[in-house]
């Protein structure tokens, strides 16, 4: 029994990212664990406290992902696994999702595979539901709880978010689910973790080692783009008391049909 | 085969206007093919003529109980085969939870791209070309799928422009039957808990947000009240979802929701670069602050610096005197 997170490592939020002028991108020089996967990550680590199972962190990436691999044994997950090869080049999730398939399969007894609700840096979670699609699993997005969970049963119940409220779905194993914030409160490496992920030995697996084709993917990113600039600076409302600042604002929006 | 096909998605039998903005979509990409509205569900006659109406000129409906809701399984079996099948050159969906997954589930059964949560999609013969925010919407990407076969997308709703209703229009209805029996599907929903009334979020055309600035849940009494008398969506900075003040679905920016109204009210919060993400692309943004240095003033159109506790209540009142 063994339970898998899929993690990354994407621009820290605070990072200033910059375009060329040839559309390509600077990320910024600070790169962090995938926001969301801190909540996956520690799920991880809480469902091994609680059950006898295995954790295994992945990556699909160059040798800068490991960071976010020695993130997740820093704070408890057994081994980590870094996938990378040539092909994996670009950015298309169905060539990912076939990377990170072949590796699940590999590792044998998965039985749980937990995503972070998506990459921060890509703005993309369909590499999830692939994952879930490939391995002819049932996909569980948007975890805000485990209820419960029969790991030697074959069973899992959640609440996932759902556009209008929520749900509460149970569902058999093996399955692949996608928390969001709600689930727990994120465990920080310990100085102790740290210094025992430092010296973990990380294998890195290719497509060969894995015994799969990637493919080429579909999707390309053609460049990138900076924002529109935002014309005109804030106009600050001025008046002697609030009713007259609320009044004159109300009346700029309703000239400019804002309303 | 040609055409654009869109899936309709629905709540309390009514399709959700991000699902009618992509038949606007779909009517401008498909220029002489038709437009093909997928309308899977329980009892869903009225969605399928409402998607008529909004632009489609065929639905193809499959109304079965194992469809009630939406689940992973049994609905992208059910769409991966009708794609195999048909071969329709774009499928289109609002990127809304359900919308991701099943656009992107599908695109794998069918060995095809899928872009994800779009603000702009052109067809140029067989490239389907996008516009798409990246990094909590920090720049934008542009990614193309090129190929003679199906090519999927989600839209990020309010990004496109639904057509006029016309209840005149009409169109044909093909029924299909289920691929998955209730037995072959590994999940079960067990209950159903909806949010409280109020207005969904992401489909808000006005947004009235606070942060930490109002100083506990009883602060949001006020805030509660602006975005009433503008029938507007309730929002919240994440400091005031951390601190308990209200739940987390309220939450706007990068680790909650994105919103694109026409109109955004930021009240008592900084603008910190991660609320921004979730906030940015928001037409006119106001904001209520008593720092006149926050980051937020940045951002906005117009500003109050003030104290939102006599601020709010005045654009409470003086909404509703020019409303009425
Ligand atoms: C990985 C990560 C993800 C994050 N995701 C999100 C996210 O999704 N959404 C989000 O919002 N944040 C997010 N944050 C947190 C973000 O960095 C800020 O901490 C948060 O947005 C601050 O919320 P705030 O503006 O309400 O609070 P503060 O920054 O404390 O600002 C409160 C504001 O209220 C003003 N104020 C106080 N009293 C009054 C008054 N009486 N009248 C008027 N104004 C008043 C103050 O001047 C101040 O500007 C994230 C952070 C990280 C690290």
């Amino acid at each position: 029994m063994h339970v898998v997170v899929v993690t990354k490592n994407t621009p820290d939020t605070e990072a200033t990212i910059t375009v060329d002028a040839n559309g390509g991108v600077n990320w910024g020089d600070k790169m962090v664990v995938n926001p969301w996967d801190e909540y996956s990550i520690t799920e991880a680590v809480l469902l091994k406290g609680a059950h006898n199972v295995k954790t295994t962190v992945v990556t699909v990436g160059t040798e800068q992902h490991a960071e976010a691999l020695k993130h997740g044994l820093a704070i408890g997950i057994d081994q980590a696994i870094r996938i990378w090869d040539p092909a994996l080049e670009g950015d298309d999730s169905l060539v990912y999702a076939r990377a990170v398939t072949a590796a699940i399969k590999k590792l044998g007894d998965v039985s749980l595979i937990i995503f972070g609700k998506e990459f921060s840096d890509s703005a993309s979670d369909a590499h999830i539901y692939q994952v879930a699609r490939l391995l002819g699993w049932t996909m569980l997005g948007f975890v805000a709880k485990i209820d419960a969970v029969d790991f030697a049963g074959g069973t899992i119940r959640v609440q996932r978010l759902t556009e209008q409220g929520t749900q509460t779905v149970s569902s058999k194993l093996p399955a692949v689910i996608s928390v969001v914030k709600d689930i727990n409160e994120p465990k920080y490496p310990t100085f102790i973790g740290i210094r025992k992920a430092a010296k973990a030995d990380i294998p890195v697996w290719s497509a060969a080692d894995l015994g799969v084709d990637l493919g080429s993917g579909k999707v390309k990113v053609e460049r990138y783009q900076e924002l529109p600039k935002r014309v005109g600076q804030v106009e600050l409302i001025e008046g002697a008391t609030a009713q007259d600042k609320a009044g004159a604002l109300v009346d700029k929006l309703i000239e400019e049909k804002v309303l | 085969m040609s055409g654009v096909w869109v899936w309709i998605e629905q709540a309390d039998g009514q399709p959700l206007s991000a699902s009618l903005e992509a038949l606007g979509l779909a009517r401008a990409l498909a220029g002489n093919d038709p437009v093909t509205a997928l309308v899977f569900g329980q009892s869903v006659d009225g969605v399928a003529q409402a998607a008529i109406q909004s632009g489609a000129d065929a639905v193809i409906k499959a109304d079965d109980p194992t469809l009630a809701l939406v689940r992973f399984e049994p609905y992208i079996a059910l769409l991966a085969k009708l794609v195999a099948e048909q071969q329709p050159a774009v499928v289109l969906a609002a990127a809304t939870l359900d919308g991701r997954e099943l656009m992107a589930g599908a695109a794998a059964d069918v060995d095809a791209g899928v872009l994800t949560d779009v603000t702009e999609l052109a067809l140029d013969g067989d490239t389907l070309r996008a516009l798409r925010p990246v990094t909590g919407g920090k720049v934008l990407r542009v990614e193309t799928i090129q190929d003679s076969g199906p090519k999927f997308a989600t839209l990020r709703a309010r990004a496109f422009k639904a057509l006029e209703p016309d209840a005149s229009r009409t169109g044909t209805i093909t029924e299909v039957a289920p691929v998955l029996a209730e037995d072959a599907v590994s999940t079960k929903v067990e209950s159903v808990e909806q949010h409280a009334g109020g207005v969904s979020l992401t489909d808000a055309s006005i947004v009235v947000s606070a942060g930490r600035g109002v100083g506990g849940a009883d602060g949001f009494d006020p805030v509660r009240k602006l975005a009433d008398v503008l029938h507007g969506a309730l929002g919240a900075s994440r400091a005031a979802v951390d601190a308990g003040w209200i739940p987390y679905e309220h939450q706007v920016g990068q680790t909650g929701k994105t919103v694109s109204p026409d109109l955004y009210i930021a009240i008592g919060i900084s603008g910190a670069i991660q609320h921004q993400a979730g906030m940015r692309t928001a037409k006119v943004i106001v904001a209520i602050n008593k720092d006149p240095d926050a980051p937020i003033f940045k951002l906005a159109r117009y500003g109050i610096v003030g104290d939102l506790f006599e601020i709010v209540p005045a654009l409470t009142e003086a909404f509703r005197k020019r409303l009425n």
